[in-house]
């Protein structure tokens, strides 16, 4: 049973309560709705994230494996000399878009024509090139990944936080309300009898008197 | 233009210079820290954390989770992966649905 909130028993207290307590209702609605889009948005969202770990991990270990086999073959100032300088900087562009007023980022890679080695051929092996290029190609993926891994754990906090908010509601607050109306009413209601008697006692009183 | 950068070991994360990303060599995890930290006041956009290192950052990355930007992604280094991507997908399913309901095959 829920405990009783510590108010005085009056009209007045009892109408900013069922005030409230039609506020609390509208609000467990309101975030009930909110947790069950939150949840159907982040299950779309977290597939994809799987799908794309898996995809990256995969090919980011592709990559690697090249690039230690070409660092077997070259030294490491040759490749340090050969990775030092890049073609181009990726380019970036941040925003942010939002889920149920929720900011995740969003971003957009501007993708240049035409993939260019950093390097010249004549002093690095072939290694090293399918590990340039297999990472060039993951990139695009390694930048979704970002973005989707990003909104799935801002919507897993948002969800525990909305879900607790829900239970408080429906658990908590709303039965308090509901138990503290009943209190009062029946407070009221018993006054209201005991003054009545009380009405009812003079009024015998009075007649005796008169007589 | 926002930035990208990569922490790591030297073998996993030199590579990633030649696409074009920011590489910072660190091994330590109290000096990743701070470097994730600076990262974050210079305004990058993603920071790729190796493995190895994602669980002594675990500190800051949570700082930053409450935020867009910037996103601490972990990636696998050289040595492979070791299923920590892999956990935190994880946990937050477990954390929003209340079961796990993509690896439960």
């Amino acid at each position: 049973m829920a405990s009783m909130m510590q108010v005085k028993p009056t009209r007045m207290e009892l109408s900013n309560l069922k005030k409230r307590r039609t506020v609390a209702i509208r609000g467990h609605k309101m975030m009930k709705d909110k947790r069950d889009e939150l949840v159907r948005r982040f299950i779309v969202l977290a597939r994809r994230n799987k799908e794309l770990r898996v995809e990256v991990e995969k090919k980011l270990n592709t990559a690697m494996k090249s690039f230690v086999l070409a660092r077997a073959v070259m030294s490491g100032t040759e490749i340090e000399e050969a990775l030092l300088y890049p073609a181009r900087a990726v380019q970036v562009e941040a925003k942010t878009q939002s889920i149920l007023s929720i900011p995740v980022p969003k971003l957009t890679m501007d993708t240049q024509e035409g993939f260019v080695y950093p390097y010249g051929f004549a002093s690095t092996g072939a290694d090293l090139d399918l590990a340039v290029q297999s990472l060039a190609e993951v990139l695009p993926l390694m930048l979704e990944l970002a973005e989707i891994e990003k909104a799935c754990s801002r919507l897993a906090d948002e969800i525990e936080k909305t879900r607790r908010r829900v239970n408080a509601l429906e658990y908590v607050m709303i039965p308090q309300f509901d138990e503290t109306i009943r209190r009062i009413q029946m407070k009221l209601d018993e006054n209201e009898r005991g003054n009545l008697t009380r009405l009812m006692k003079t009024k015998d009183m009075l007649q005796e008197q008169q007589k | 233009m926002a930035k990208m950068g990569v922490i790591g070991d030297r073998d996993s994360v030199l590579l990633f210079k030649a696409v074009g990303l920011d590489v910072f060599c660190e091994t330590d995890g109290e000096k990743a820290n701070m470097l994730l930290h600076r990262l974050a006041r210079q305004g990058y956009a993603v920071v790729y954390v190796t493995e190895t290192l994602y669980p002594h950052c675990k500190e800051t990355i949570l700082e930053y989770q409450a935020q867009a930007y910037p996103a601490i992604i972990p990636i696998p280094d050289a040595t492979g992966t070791r299923n920590i991507g892999m956990g935190a997908l994880k946990q937050n399913v477990e954390k929003a649905v209340g079961v796990d309901i993509l690896f439960n095959n």
